[in-house]
């Protein structure tokens, strides 16, 4: 982001981004901490790694910083990180539920350990997550809680019929957890990123990219910083009455 | 500084609502209309910020009455 205010938007805050070690998660952490929060960064594997990214980003800006490893799919490692970030923070002032995986099939050739895992991950990982989450929140009777979907969940697309499946799960997901939380002053939202510059989607065949790209309104490809910059704004104050809601980030791409 | 019965009885005053000189040692979750489960997750809350502890899932489940909620936050270190 290249705007700032002045104190920082988040200054103060405690942000927990699931999946961050790189594409949107990682634009997302790197956002809230540019804008003044104190930053867990999640990654499934590589300790070692994510420790190097954690103290590189509290080192350009000058934020606390944790590295939380393991499966959001996993609920004891995920109450793991929970007691971490209230033994060393004691607040969640934001999360961002991004972790996922992203696999294709055809409805006749989804395996069920294809199923269960990409449900895994990408719904019940959520839901793990957000639990957890909103329970520290609720202690100080404030929080955002993002969860990062996809176009694809809410308009379905052909030969991701299970992936589409996981992330329109996080819509009801959603708004239920808005209406739930919203008395207790914790903010629900979702957002719906469509083509977005990442390994995950410039792993598809040449042909399929054109064609992605081609059906974009705005004429380009997403960057994870696009997402970014929504993610910002809900996180922060300047979305102080906004809960329920399902943001596209898409270029208007019509999936 | 009250006594961690004390400090938990009034938790559970403030989060239900209830009288400041209201009898909470025999409440049972939803034997009192303020006890229902929009409260009790408001309970666990004010709890866990009073006692600086961090509850579990099956705690939030097991906690239907003061004196199972005296047993679980003794489980967590407060002598009480």
């Amino acid at each position: 982001m290249a705007w700032r205010s002045e104190p920082p938007l988040l200054a103060g805050r405690a942000a927990l981004v699931t999946g961050s070690s790189r594409g949107i998660g990682e634009a997302i952490a790197r956002a809230l901490a540019a804008h003044g929060a104190d930053v867990a960064l999640h990654g499934l594997h590589d300790p070692e790694a994510l420790t190097a990214q954690a103290a590189a980003l509290a080192a350009e800006f000058g934020v606390r910083t944790l590295a939380l490893v393991g499966d959001v799919a996993d609920p004891a490692a995920v109450k793991g990180w929970f007691q971490t970030l209230f033994a060393q923070w004691k607040r969640l002032d934001v999360l961002v539920n991004n972790a996922g995986v992203m696999e294709g099939a055809l409805l006749g050739m989804a395996t069920p350990a294809m199923i269960d895992r990409v449900i895994d991950v990408n719904t019940k990982g959520a839901i793990h997550v957000l639990q957890a989450g909103a329970r520290l929140m609720t202690r100080h009777h404030r929080g955002s809680i993002i969860n990062v979907t996809s176009i694809l969940g809410t308009q379905g697309g052909a030969g991701q019929a299970v992936y589409a499946a996981s992330k329109a799960a996080l819509l009801g997901l959603t708004w239920s957890a808005a209406k739930e939380l919203a008395p207790q002053g914790v903010r629900v939202n979702a957002i719906a990123p469509g083509y977005i510059d990442t390994d995950l989607v410039r792993a598809l065949p040449p042909a399929v990219q054109a064609e992605r790209a081609a059906a974009i309104a705005m004429g380009r490809v997403g960057t994870p910083a696009d997402v970014a910059g929504v993610a910002l704004f809900l996180a922060s104050d300047l979305a102080a009455y906004v809960t329920g809601q399902v943001i596209g980030c898409d270029g208007g791409l019509r999936a | 500084m009250s006594q961690p019965r004390d400090r938990l009885r009034a938790a559970f005053r403030t989060a239900l609502g209830l009288a400041g000189d209201a009898a909470v040692d025999d409440l049972a979750y939803r034997a009192v209309p303020q006890w229902d489960s929009v409260a009790h997750m408001q309970l666990v809350a004010t709890i866990e910020a009073e006692f600086d502890i961090m509850l579990d899932t099956d705690d939030v489940i097991a906690m239907s009455s003061f004196a199972v909620a005296c047993t679980i936050v003794g489980k967590h270190g407060v002598a009480i």
